[in-house]
């Protein structure tokens, strides 16, 4: 970090705690994760015992009552070791926000104290196989049946599918009126009707766990609907408003240790006679990236804090923290494997994992491209006309 | 129940130095960490305690800059922590330091078991456990990798050259814990934040009650005479010359010193 933030004397302690995470639980064994596609339940005992799954969620639900700059502090020192743990670590922060944001004082009583303890990890289901960018046009759905709800239809692409025990789960209460008929539920592991589907073979973050979810008559307590029915897809607008910093932020953590692995790589690797460092090309590489990383960082940190104060209209921030950082991730990472070469695309070293992981967070949570819908339709409350002349 | 674990700070590798006069460690100026082996040991104190309910003590005698260790292992679960620090203490070799965590051991227990780490990365001799429950006449069980609470004590399973012993040990009692027997925690955020403002409590070698004449370099009958790093010279004789001529030099070289 070229720049200080001056953190608090508490979020100094949060950071070494995450970074030592990353060091001694995470970085030994990041490249064998990613190789063998494994989960490693090791690294989530660890970041459990911290008591980092509780760093966002209200004391009185067990957590230590931080926020999401905080939040975003533990994800982005993560990342650097592995943005596949990183995002295990996340997901179950995403899933956990639509109980914290529409869950009831019963809700939040049982279920957020298990999430912060990081005995019950968490996910949260939105995506369907028909249903992508173009969240609204889910079609699982949710009759109610007297004391139930009875859930039908397919979930895809979840992180922490399997891995989770609480699932935050979006489906269609009134199917005529599209969005606004979408509700959220509360599913739990093991709810009759409620299978997990088979585990995606991925490109990177291959640390993590990605499933399909099924529901197939699934029928719940009519105590597990959060909010009231028809606010689904305000839930789910507001999770993810939320959520897309950390995103960001993990993107800077990826990318920071891409820097950090390649420039060392470049000051040590002699080539005519001398560390190719020494080379412009190469040395204003590392400027830009370096110059990169610090602008995402500063935009990820500033839309976090703004989310921090309580701002109502936060989208905006929210969706360019995540765009700009994560499309700055996949640059670092591409050029960090360039300036690495031959080493660089060996699978020995962890740029080329960094590279494969970066792609997806141009992805997920909302591709890119939705991001810059979603600041263009924000834009025009932002932008005043300005007259000169 | 009340358990003792004696840590240790040691200089994080790469940042140590020695002091040219006594030749012992310069402790002030080095990075501390927490002794990687005594990790091992507060973890095993810490799920025991999880198990039967029993109170953590943990001891380090170190410098005051030592503190924040101690906070760390409040941090992964002790319930007390107490810092031994005096001047006195300076230039203790391990009789002397075991001598100072035996006092400690009478004035915070009753303790119905001490654990303590393997080894030190730093003084390498193993021998702190045993002579401390040797002072406190003790028996001891070392390199323990599996301890679990059975009727009457402890069933204990540890490592030795040969293989494993299992064997059920009576309280009172001191462990030294086997590096790698189990997977110490990381600190807890929440704990750590308790004792972010709290000074750690200190006890000195009055507050023990110590012999002067025990303590510290009087009381180390372990003298460092040197401390140094070997160097090795490696001895370069060019042979020049046509090459005929050098290898018949090269092979009546070898030949002379019994080489071929």
């Amino acid at each position: 970090m070229v720049v200080d933030y001056f953190f608090s004397p508490e979020q100094k302690l949060i950071v070494e705690v995450a970074d030592r995470i990353g060091r001694e639980y995470i970085a030994p064994y990041a490249l064998k994760w990613d190789e063998e596609e494994v989960c490693d339940p090791r690294p989530l005992r660890a970041l459990a015992l911290a008591d980092l799954f509780g760093l966002f969620i209200p004391k009185e639900y067990g957590g230590l009552g931080f926020g999401t700059f905080e939040n975003c502090l533990v994800i982005e020192t993560l990342s650097k070791y592995c943005a596949g743990v990183s995002t295990t670590f996340a997901a179950s922060g995403l899933g956990a926000y639509p109980i914290l944001i529409a869950g009831s004082k019963e809700q939040k009583e049982k279920y957020l104290p298990q999430i912060a303890s990081g005995k019950k990890l968490c996910a949260f289901a939105l995506t369907e196989p028909q249903a992508g960018s173009d969240a609204a046009a889910i079609k699982t759905t949710a009759r109610k049946e007297g004391d139930y709800y009875v859930l039908n239809g397919i979930k895809q692409w979840i992180t922490n599918g399997g891995v989770a025990d609480i699932y935050t789960v979006i489906a269609l209460t009134d199917p005529k009126k599209g969005a606004r008929g979408a509700s959220a539920f509360i599913v739990r592991k093991g709810d009759p009707g409620f299978v997990i589907g088979k585990k995606e073979k991925k490109m990177g973050l291959r640390a993590s766990t990605t499933t399909e979810l099924f529901f197939s008559n699934c029928r719940i307590p009519k105590d597990r609907l959060l909010g009231r029915e028809g606010m689904g897809f305000i839930i789910a607008m507001k999770t993810l408003d939320l959520s897309r910093p950390g995103v960001g932020a993990q993107a800077v953590g990826l990318a920071q240790g891409a820097l950090q692995v390649s420039l060392n790589h470049a000051r040590q690797r002699i080539q005519f006679g001398q560390p190719v460092y020494n080379f412009q090309a190469v040395s204003h590489t590392f400027a830009e990236m370096a110059m990169r990383i610090e602008a995402a960082r500063a935009l990820v940190y500033s839309a976090a804090r703004y989310i921090d104060s309580g701002a109502k209209g936060i989208s905006a921030a929210s969706a360019m923290a995540k765009a700009f950082a994560s499309d700055m991730a996949m640059w670092v990472t591409e050029r960090a494997v360039q300036m690495m070469g031959g080493f660089g695309y060996m699978r020995d070293f962890p740029v080329e994992k960094m590279m494969r992981d970066a792609k997806c967070l141009q992805i997920y949570e909302g591709t890119n491209e939705i991001q810059r819908n979603v600041i263009a339709r924000e834009l025009p409350k932002f932008v005043k006309p300005l007259e000169i002349g | 129940m009340r358990f003792m674990v004696c840590l240790k700070p040691v200089p994080e590798p790469g940042t140590v130095r020695v002091d040219p006069e006594t030749h012992t460690l310069k402790r002030e100026s080095a990075t501390l960490i927490l002794n990687p082996a005594d990790r091992y040991a507060l973890e095993a104190a810490v799920e025991l305690k999880e198990k039967t309910g029993a109170e953590v003590v943990a001891v380090m005698m170190g410098p005051p800059n030592a503190a924040p260790l101690l906070k760390e292992a409040y941090a992964c679960g002790a319930d007390e922590v107490y810092l031994l620090s005096d001047r006195a203490f300076a230039g203790a070799d391990t009789l002397a330091t075991s001598y100072v965590l035996s006092l400690a051991a009478q004035k915070l227990g009753a303790f119905d078991l001490i654990f303590c780490g393997k080894v030190s990365i730093d003084g390498e001799t193993a021998q702190v456990g045993p002579e401390l429950a040797a002072w406190l006449d003790w028996p001891s069980v070392i390199w323990v990798k599996e301890l679990s609470p059975v009727e009457g004590g402890f069933e204990v399973v540890r490592v030795t050259d040969e293989g494993e012993e299992r064997l059920v040990a009576k309280t009172p009692i001191l462990f030294t814990i086997e590096p790698e027997s189990n997977d110490p925690r990381p600190p807890s955020v929440k704990r750590l934040l308790e004792m972010l403002e709290k000074d750690v409590p200190t006890l000195t070698a009055e507050d023990l009650g110590a012999d002067p004449a025990r303590l510290g370099l009087e009381g180390s009958p372990t003298r460092v005479l040197d401390v140094f790093t070997p160097t090795y010279e490696g001895k370069k004789e060019l042979l020049e010359g046509a090459a005929e001529e050098v290898v018949e030099k090269l092979v009546s070289i070898l030949k002379e010193r019994g080489l071929i």
